[in-house]
């Protein structure tokens, strides 16, 4: 196993577009996620030592970590077969998600992870 | 001859290098960049909070011709009026400034032949199925489409299909969101100076597009009122290679004309207004004038929680009902005191006007 000081992994979560009423009503959130996850995603913390496939906190896991633990609606509002529902935007660093391997992208120390609801209205 | 203004070497009339001065002196908008303006044609869908502020600006800086495609405002000609008379504030009245005012709803049947013609199409839209309608049609008619979007304190801007590999809406956005959960500016609410900021956006980015001031590439601009700093720019990704609409071997113009926009985003919106005045279940629901007899014969014979939120809640109430959000009424239903359970025969539920909390109200309340 990885050293102490790569055991969590802090990152920056904003939500934006209406979706921070999901979310306490609260834009921006700091998170502190284990650095090695269940590979099934499940997000009990801290992860149990009898789980034995592991694989690196990535945006999957952060958006069912989201979703059992900051989430304080309906979870099909953020939520539908593991990734996050259609009209959500996520955006790793200012940038497209799908340019950085989508859930797959592992998250790193300081990371800033936007997620945006598209808007309509007009 | 050359030297004859309109003529090739003064291709504008006089009266336009007085108006249009300030702007053309700009680097890397110049003569050529009026000439542009004044040579284009732009659409801009939807005449409300931000078409509006759009064809203002874009009328203002002498775009040749506009098109105000609005099915629901009657009052469109007043519109074009408003036009011209901003153009007299600025300066002399651009008589040359044509204005198509198109009434009738645009559709997957009519959009190919209604925005043919146009080198760019602003989307001002209020609704998921136009948008994409608006975006296939763009890419079949190999126009850009300025999108823009507002709701709350929240404004979204972004110029789809446009550069090189940029992306179209599908592209970014290739499943569309439930009708359920998308919500619109009558029921969430919307600050008018919003609409203004990214209408105002949307202008800018067609004029910046039309004089070539645009660099192309693919971002979104996320406006937040109450954030700071406000904006925050996002790269995208570019052009999905197995779009529908886009994508290599898309079918254009006839997927324009094959699909049902409004089947293709689930249908129509549930009207939740008609919906909460559906007959419930005898016993289960009460309507305004039942309740309001009930009351004046016994004020005490129910108790009424408002579930709304404690803003729509502090507008206007009814007298002596008590708010109690949803999501706290779902959540800690045993928090609802005894003493009013046990003194009331039952518990009327309020709500407005997003009845899809009473399907969860009559399931997970019993008071
Ligand atoms: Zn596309």
């Amino acid at each position: 196993m990885a050293g102490a000081e790569t055991s969590s992994v802090t990152i920056k979560v904003e939500f934006s577009g209406g979706l921070e009423l999901l979310f306490s009503n609260q834009r921006s959130h700091t998170l502190t996620l284990p650095a090695a996850v269940p590979t099934d995603n499940a997000t009990t913390v801290p992860v149990p030592s009898t789980i034995e496939a592991t694989k690196p906190a990535d945006i999957t896991y952060l958006i069912h970590y989201l979703r059992d633990h900051l989430l304080q609606e309906r979870a099909e509002l953020f939520e539908e077969n593991g990734t996050v529902r259609p009209g959500i935007l996520v955006l790793i660093n200012d940038t497209d998600w799908e340019l950085e391997g989508e859930g797959d992208y592992v998250v790193k120390e300081g990371d800033e992870v936007v997620f945006i609801s598209t808007l309509h209205g007009g | 001859m050359d030297s004859v203004i309109g003529g090739p070497e003064y291709p504008l009339p006089l009266e336009d290098y007085k108006r249009y001065g300030r702007q053309m002196i700009l680097d890397g908008f110049g003569l050529q960049g009026q000439v542009n303006l004044s040579r284009a044609s732009v659409a801009v869908v939807g005449a409300g909070g931000l078409g509006c502020p759009a064809l203002q600006y874009l009328g203002a800086a002498g775009v040749g011709r506009i098109g105000i495609f609005d099915h629901d405002r009657v009052e469109i000609s007043n519109l074009q009026r408003q036009i011209l008379h901003n153009e007299e504030t600025v300066g002399i009245v651009n008589s040359r400034l044509v204005i198509d005012a198109v009434t009738s709803a645009i559709s997957a049947s009519n959009a190919l032949t209604l925005l043919a013609g146009y080198d760019l199409i602003l989307d001002c839209t209020d609704n998921v199925p136009t948008r994409y309608l608006l975006s296939d049609t763009a890419v079949a008619l190999k126009t850009p489409l300025v999108s823009g979007a507002a709701q709350k304190f929240d404004g979204q801007l972004c110029v789809y299909h446009y550069g090189e590999n940029g992306p179209c809406y599908r592209c970014i956005f290739p499943v569309p969101p439930k009708p359920s959960n998308v919500g619109s500016c009558e029921e969430l609410g919307i600050l008018g100076a919003v609409t203004g900021i990214i209408g105002n956006m949307q202008a800018l980015e067609a004029i910046k597009i039309l004089t070539g001031l645009h660099d192309g590439k693919p971002v979104m601009h996320i406006y937040n009122a109450l954030s700071t700093p406000p904006f925050r720019t996002i790269k995208l990704r570019s052009k999905r290679e197995g779009c529908p609409a886009c994508g290599t071997g898309a079918l254009e113009k006839a997927l324009v004309r094959d699909t049902d926009y409004v089947q293709f985003c689930g249908g129509l919106r549930p009207d939740w207004e008609h919906t909460g005045l559906a007959q419930g279940e005898a016993g289960k629901r009460i309507d305004a004038k039942s309740l309001s007899a009930l009351l004046a014969s016994d004020p005490f014979a129910v108790e009424i929680i408002d579930v709304r939120q404690p803003t729509e809640f502090g507008i206007v109430h009814l007298p002596g009902s008590k708010n109690v959000p949803l999501k706290q009424l779902v959540e800690y239903p045993q928090n609802m005191s005894r003493k009013s359970r046990s003194s009331s025969p039952a518990g009327w539920v309020t709500t407005h006007r997003r009845q899809q909390t009473r399907c969860e109200v009559s399931t997970e309340v019993r008071v």
